[in-house]
């Protein structure tokens, strides 16, 4: 039987290895898709026309209930066919808009919640200090809505990375699909999918970890519930 | 006789089928100070935040300095008031509320500044020497650089004094601001408000269950009862020589 071989290891390790600007680079490309589309949701739906903000509920609803791959297979396959609109994309633009539409629902989410969180009494003060809607959200909501939702983004950043080899069905050449090339020629497939494995590891977890420690910042950093008369902080914390 | 500054005239408002004002009239002089009383629920909140903008009237209007505040005319016709007619009138109006809402991602400082700076576009060494005789003068002149979650309750509706006062506005409208605070720390809000009071040219509007800063303060008191203005005159009168039965139940659980 196939036994675990370090030569082979070596060898396949700058194989598989060259796949790893193509899942990094989608990786990016879809986050920011998602964190830019994600914008737009969260906007959409606070257009204060209820039918409106009725079918972009129901839009977003129907993205989030249906698997990410049959999306994936819907862009690449089937909307080139799509009569009128449809043409044929590359198979990393269609996996930046299938899986950064996919997660721009969940995003949008995220955004939600951190502007529902801040407090109604801050939206009555800037009212009454009459500032601009403008004003309103550059210096007042959207600097208390967005640093709690950094580790919730950051979270998805990590399960975007660990999605992003679903690609490879479509035939985008990440470190998964190399893993599987290299096996298919070499009939050893242990070695390769161990060091995807072993990527996959050495990449997300010290992120987990950042953003672990970025989490505990950020929920001290509203929290200072020093007593009056303590030493003043530094303008390098202010937050915004 | 001077222009009023304030006019209410024949404002209703209902929230669904609830009906909390009925009918209020009322003319606020320039200068003047007129505290609000009445029982929970009966509509004091809603009064003020009306003219700040926070609650639309169901019906009526509201002139400030001579303005229709939540109509414009737009074609020879009276429209509701958009946004930016909201803004260009309400300027002359500030409000401190009963929760403080000090911005919390800003120091102190800051959060005296930022109006200023942005909505009048006051240079910042101005915006800055201003907000700091501000709050030097609610007797916070060391705490410039804290943060909001860093003071007491009383030192942070100081602030929130001080952050209305470098506007400028010609009404400023209190709402309770001393019943969310410990009541060792209502004595140094109600000093600085009566200070504010002393220096006149600003009309005021405070809904208080204090009774005896409403004598001291207000050259006017009103009644709201059920909706109406049940009873109004000079503090005198309306607290301890009314005829008003509703009005003498109210004041007696205060009397105690
Ligand atoms: N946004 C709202 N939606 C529905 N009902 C409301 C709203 N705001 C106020 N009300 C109702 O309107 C009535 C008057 O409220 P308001 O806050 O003006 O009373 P108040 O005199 O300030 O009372 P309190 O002394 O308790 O502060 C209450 O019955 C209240 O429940
Ligand atoms: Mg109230």
């Amino acid at each position: 039987m196939n036994n675990w071989s370090w030569e082979i290891f070596l060898e396949a390790f700058p194989y598989v290895l060259e796949g790893i600007g193509i899942t990094i680079g989608l990786t990016i490309a879809c986050y920011l898709f998602a964190l830019i589309f994600g914008f737009i949701w969260t906007f959409v739906r606070r257009i204060p026309v209820k039918p409106v903000r009725w079918v972009i509920l129901w839009i977003m609803e129907f993205i989030r209930s249906t698997p990410p791959l049959v999306q994936l297979f819907f862009i690449y396959y089937a909307w080139p066919m799509v009569p009128g609109i449809g043409m044929t994309l590359s198979p990393f633009t269609s996996a930046v808009l299938g899986l950064g539409i996919h997660y721009s629902t969940y995003i949008g989410e995220v955004y939600r919640s951190g502007i529902d969180g801040v407090d109604k009494g801050q939206w009555e003060a800037s009212r009454a200090l009459n500032f601009s809607t403008r004003q309103k959200w550059t210096k007042i909501i959207l600097p208390q809505a967005i640093p709690p939702t950094i580790p919730m983004l950051g979270n998805y950043l990590i399960i975007m990375f660990k999605e992003v080899p679903l690609a490879s069905t479509i035939g985008v050449v990440g470190i998964l699909q190399m893993a599987n090339n290299f096996g298919a020629e070499n009939w050893r497939y242990l070695e390769p999918l161990t060091i995807v494995a072993i990527l996959f590891l050495v990449l997300s977890y010290p992120s987990a970890i950042l953003i672990n420690k970025l989490e505990r910042k950020m929920n001290r950093r509203f929290d200072k519930k020093t007593p009056t008369g303590s030493k003043p902080i530094s303008k390098a914390n202010a937050p915004g | 006789m001077t222009e009023p500054i304030v006019m209410y005239k024949d404002v209703h408002k209902s929230f669904g089928d609830v009906s909390v004002l009925r009918g209020i009239d009322l003319d606020i002089k320039p200068g003047e100070k007129v505290a609000v009383i009445g029982p929970s629920g009966s509509g004091k909140t809603t009064i003020i935040r009306m003219l700040m903008t926070l609650e639309q009237p169901t019906s009526g209007s509201i002139i400030v300095d001579g303005k229709n505040l939540w109509q414009m005319e737009k074609g020879g016709q009276l429209v509701p008031a958009n946004e930016k007619h909201l803004r260009e009138v309400r300027g002359d109006i500030g409000m401190v509320f009963q929760h403080f809402n000090l911005f919390p991602h800003m120091t102190i400082l800051e959060n005296c500044m930022t109006a200023p700076v942005q909505v009048k576009k006051e240079d910042k060494a101005t915006a800055k020497k201003h907000s700091i005789e501000m709050l030097e003068k609610v007797g916070l002149g060391d705490k410039l650089d804290n943060y909001p979650s860093q003071l007491s309750g009383g030192q942070k509706q100081r602030v929130a004094m001080a952050r209305a006062l470098v506007m400028r506005p010609k009404i400023m409208l209190f709402d309770e601001v001393t019943s969310a605070l410990d009541p060792e720390l209502v004595g140094e809000v109600l000093e600085v408000i009566r200070d504010i009071a002393k220096e006149g040219e600003m009309a005021m509007v405070l809904v208080t269950h204090e009774m005896d800063f409403a004598l001291d303060v207000a050259d006017r008191v009103l009644f709201l009862d059920n909706g109406v203005i049940a009873e109004q005159g000079p503090p005198s009168q309306v607290l301890e020589h009314s005829e008003n039965e509703r009005l003498q139940s109210f004041l007696h659980r205060f009397r105690k």
